[in-house]
């Protein structure tokens, strides 16, 4: 019994370590839908986030040598990720709020064009230093331990839960809980939800359509962006490899309607959307193939948008003009 | 002394959507205290013209003074800033919002956001005009009354002076449009100056003080309600007279064409709308169905149409030289095949029936798309019927692509209407066909039904004019609650009688 319990606390700290980065994703990409802007580009956001967020601290480790500060590489590297977003996301921007393109081909065109782009920063690097990009052990630690006291962290059943995970997850708890904060308690949080479910009715009100979408979409894209930085800090081992981290993006997407469209259900929601990525690897049943395994979550999201339409609940909705442009004179 | 009576005016506006001009050279005048209706046809470019006082648009030409002095409304929030506020015809207000959260709604207030505070003072504007609404109640909760008076406080809470409400009875009963009418008298009385945008001449009689006319985006006249009369403002309004009397001839030998027994529709949550409903629709006659809205019109015709599925009863349908047949159980294809059309006009024209971002064209398609040979559509047809639709309902569209949802609505119900009368129907189903529409429109569409009727057409008119219900129809179904509550002889009939039948049912108050 104690041999099982302790298999499940393991695979829940493995459930966090993976849904630490979705749960970035996610809070961003929640953001910017909260202002109706669908991006569907966050795969490509994250993995430019990745790679910049990798590159910063590469070579601020490499200009500073061994006097390297482990907190101004974290700081660096959430820069780095963050603005690699904000690019992004202001071409998205730029595309469906001034020039009113369609959001989903543009979100889908910058998912192509963002992996792309964070492929070629990533191998053009790699190849410059000679084949092999990685940070050394002592900054590593900064970015995959807990920030927490060992005493903390060794507490009987809840020290490594509630301790033991990287300062990125705690982060995100902040991000998401100032995030609920600011939209539901804040009058600039009401204002961009305002946008999100009816441009026409905010804009008579006086508020600045545009100006709201441009913000909410570009901060929100900094933000997937950082969950790109810390999946390849924490899970691919501070290394750029071939694979990046295909397919976090689109499970970020899949998660926000999972999640309601609502900053405190990101929490769990990533836990258990990471829980979810991992399962083959630590729940191994037989005549089972891995593959099986990996489209669980988006089975589940498929399921919970049925459920939730067939309950027909005026809350649990996206906003309703979600993905579509506005135009005043539009009629 | 001018300047602290006068608190709008307008001079030489003009606005122009690419090659129309919405307004042209508009010159109004509006005191405090005053209220004032601005009257004119469908696409008369009322709308537009206090769309640019509230900010939603900004004029070519011309200056807008408020209160005297020269400003310049660039935007909404301008225009709050001048103490203007608009009611639009299309509320705006967002659904999944408190009363209070919408009325909030892009305040520059110091501080943090404080809905107490907030819901006090919209309470306090409330006892102030006897409005009532509960600051806490989601939108979506709301009647079509109680939104309505969520966005006037929400202007009210902004300080505005001047307001202007754009055809607020439209969709109000005629017991909330009483109570609208006493706010905005005890607002007058409060010193505010009042526009109100309305078709309804009886309402402009009894409401304004001063009338402003508006013809094809010109600006005709101002006049004081006093000194003059309904005959009068529209011969302004449609520049000639109009005859007030709609043709009315007999068919000579009806038939049965659509019997109803027993007719019984639930809905989604198993509530009864239609209840045990019976009647005959005859061809060569026009039926009327009058009712309080939501009485169950919209479901009767669904019900016939096959949109709708129906719970008990049957609809016999009897077409020429045929024995009759049960509707009931048939898909709306095979009932449109059977001769049996619908022009459902609803409260948003292009919800059903029309494809906003089709032109005339492809909207005629829509009906004979399963014509033609193999796989490609016939297009020629479809052109050469919306070009006389075009033609003979005078649509104002550049030509038949353009796309419907950018013609103003009255030109849309024109489309719509026009379209289920040339599939040459043996019954003819509308709801609200003339609503929205000025006189002129709308009696060009009370004669197309009345020359279906002249064809041997059974023609059911739902409506919500009494008025116009009593001297188009040849018989009158009254609903209410989702029951029959009478049927009248539209020729022998009174307003009274229907009114009475349309609230009571066997003598006791109806359910909704």
């Amino acid at each position: 019994m104690g041999n099982f319990m302790n298999l499940f606390i393991a695979l829940i700290i493995a459930a966090i370590t993976y849904g630490t980065p979705l749960l970035f994703g996610t809070l961003g990409e929640t953001l910017t839908e909260k202002s109706g802007n669908l991006n569907l580009g966050v795969e490509g956001i994250m993995f430019m986030g990745g790679a910049l967020g990798l590159g910063g601290v590469f070579y601020y480790e490499k200009a500073a040598g061994a006097g390297a500060n482990g907190l101004v590489a974290v700081v660096i590297g959430v820069l780095c990720a963050f603005l690699a977003g904000v690019l992004a996301s202001l071409i998205f921007s730029f595309l469906t709020i001034t020039l009113r393109a369609n959001q989903n081909v543009t979100g889908l065109a910058l998912s192509i064009f963002g992996t792309g782009v964070g492929q070629f920063a990533g191998e053009y690097m790699r190849v410059r230093e000679n084949g092999y990009i990685s940070i050394g052990n002592h900054l590593k630690t900064f970015f995959q331990n807990s920030p927490f006291p060992d005493v903390l962290q060794k507490i009987p059943v809840v020290g490594g839960v509630l301790f033991g995970n990287s300062v990125f997850f705690y982060l995100g708890l902040m991000l998401a809980a100032g995030m609920f904060f600011f939209l539901n308690r804040t009058r600039t949080g009401l204002y961009l939800r305002s946008v999100g479910e009816s441009p026409a009715t905010a804009d008579a009100a006086g508020i600045a359509v545009e100006r709201y979408k441009y913000l909410a979409t570009v901060i929100g894209g900094g933000i997937s962006a950082v969950g790109g930085m810390v999946y390849i800090m924490t899970i691919a081992g501070c290394v750029w490899n071939h694979e990046g981290l295909s397919g976090v993006g689109w499970l970020a997407v899949a998660l926000v309607i999972f999640c309601m469209w609502r900053p405190l259900s990101a929490i769990w929601g990533s836990v258990l959307f990471g829980a979810l990525m991992i399962l083959y690897l630590r729940l191994v049943l037989p005549f089972i193939p891995t593959q099986i395994y990996k489209i669980l979550p988006y089975v589940v999201t498929v399921v919970v948008l049925i459920v939730s339409s067939m309950r027909n609940n005026k809350e649990k909705q996206p906003p309703a003009s979600l993905g579509l442009a506005y135009f005043r004179e539009d009629r | 002394m001018e300047n602290t009576v006068c608190a709008i005016e307008l001079r030489g506006i003009t606005k122009r959507f690419g090659e129309v001009v919405a307004n042209d050279g508009i010159d109004l005048k509006l005191n405090w205290g005053e209220i004032l209706s601005l009257l004119g046809e469908n696409g008369s470019g009322k709308t537009t013209l206090m769309n640019m006082l509230s900010g939603i648009y900004f004029p070519d030409e011309g200056q807008i003074y408020v209160g005297g002095q020269p400003v310049s409304i660039r935007s909404p929030r301008d225009a709050f800033a001048n103490g203007i506020g608009m009611i639009h015809q299309h509320y705006k207000l967002v659904d999944v919002f408190t009363a209070a959260e919408n009325i909030v709604l892009g305040l520059e207030e110091p501080g943090r956001l404080d809905f107490r505070a907030a819901g006090e003072r919209v309470r306090g504007i409330c006892e102030r005009y006897g409005f009532d609404i509960d600051p806490d109640q989601k939108i979506y909760d709301m009647s079509v009354s109680q939104k309505q008076t969520v966005e006037i406080v929400k202007v009210l809470y902004r300080g505005a002076d001047i307001l202007i409400l754009d055809e607020p009875t439209a969709v109000l009963t005629p017991q909330e449009t009483d109570k609208l009418f006493d706010v905005l008298q005890a607002m007058k009385a409060d010193g505010k100056a009042i526009v109100i945008i309305t078709h309804k001449l009886h309402e402009v009689m009894a409401l304004s003080d001063k009338v402003a006319v508006l013809r094809k985006g010109k600006y005709i006249g101002t006049v004081n309600t006093a000194e003059t009369t309904p005959q009068a403002l529209t011969d302004m309004m449609v520049g000639h007279t109009v005859t007030l009397n709609i043709d009315r001839p007999r068919y000579e030998k009806p038939v049965k064409r659509l019997e109803i027994q027993n007719l019984t529709v639930l809905d989604g949550e198993g509530i009864k709308r239609l209840d045990g409903v019976s009647f005959t629709a005859l061809g060569g006659e026009i039926l009327g169905v009058a009712g309080i809205a939501g009485s169950g019109q919209k479901e009767l015709l669904e019900a016939i149409s096959g949109l709708c599925p129906v719970g008990e009863g049957e609809i016999l349908y009897t077409p020429d030289g045929q024995e009759p047949s049960n509707l009931v159980g048939k898909t709306p294809m095979q009932i449109r095949k059977a001769g049996v059309a619908m022009a459902f006009v609803p409260e948003d024209r292009l919800g059903m029936g029309l494809v906003g971002s089709m032109g005339m064209t492809g909207n005629m398609m829509l009906r004979s798309w399963k014509k033609g040979k193999g796989v490609f559509v016939n297009r020629k047809d479809p052109n050469a019927l919306a070009m006389q639709i075009w033609k003979d309902l005078e649509v104002v569209t550049p030509d038949t692509e353009f796309p419907v949802r950018r013609m103003s609505g009255g030109n849309v119900q024109k489309v719509l209407v026009g379209r289920e009368i040339a599939s040459a129907p043996s019954v003819l189903m509308t709801a609200y066909a003339v609503r929205g529409l000025d006189i002129n429109t709308s009696y060009t569409i009370y004669n197309l039904l009345t020359e279906q009727k002249m064809k041997g057409v059974a023609v059911l008119y739902v409506g919500e004019d009494l008025d116009v219900l009593l001297e188009l129809c040849d018989r009158i179904l009254v609903l209410c609650g989702g029951r029959v509550s009478g049927v009248v002889d539209a020729r022998k009939a009174t307003k009274d009688q229907i009114g009475l039948l349309m609230t009571r049912l066997d003598g006791k108050e109806g359910r909704s």
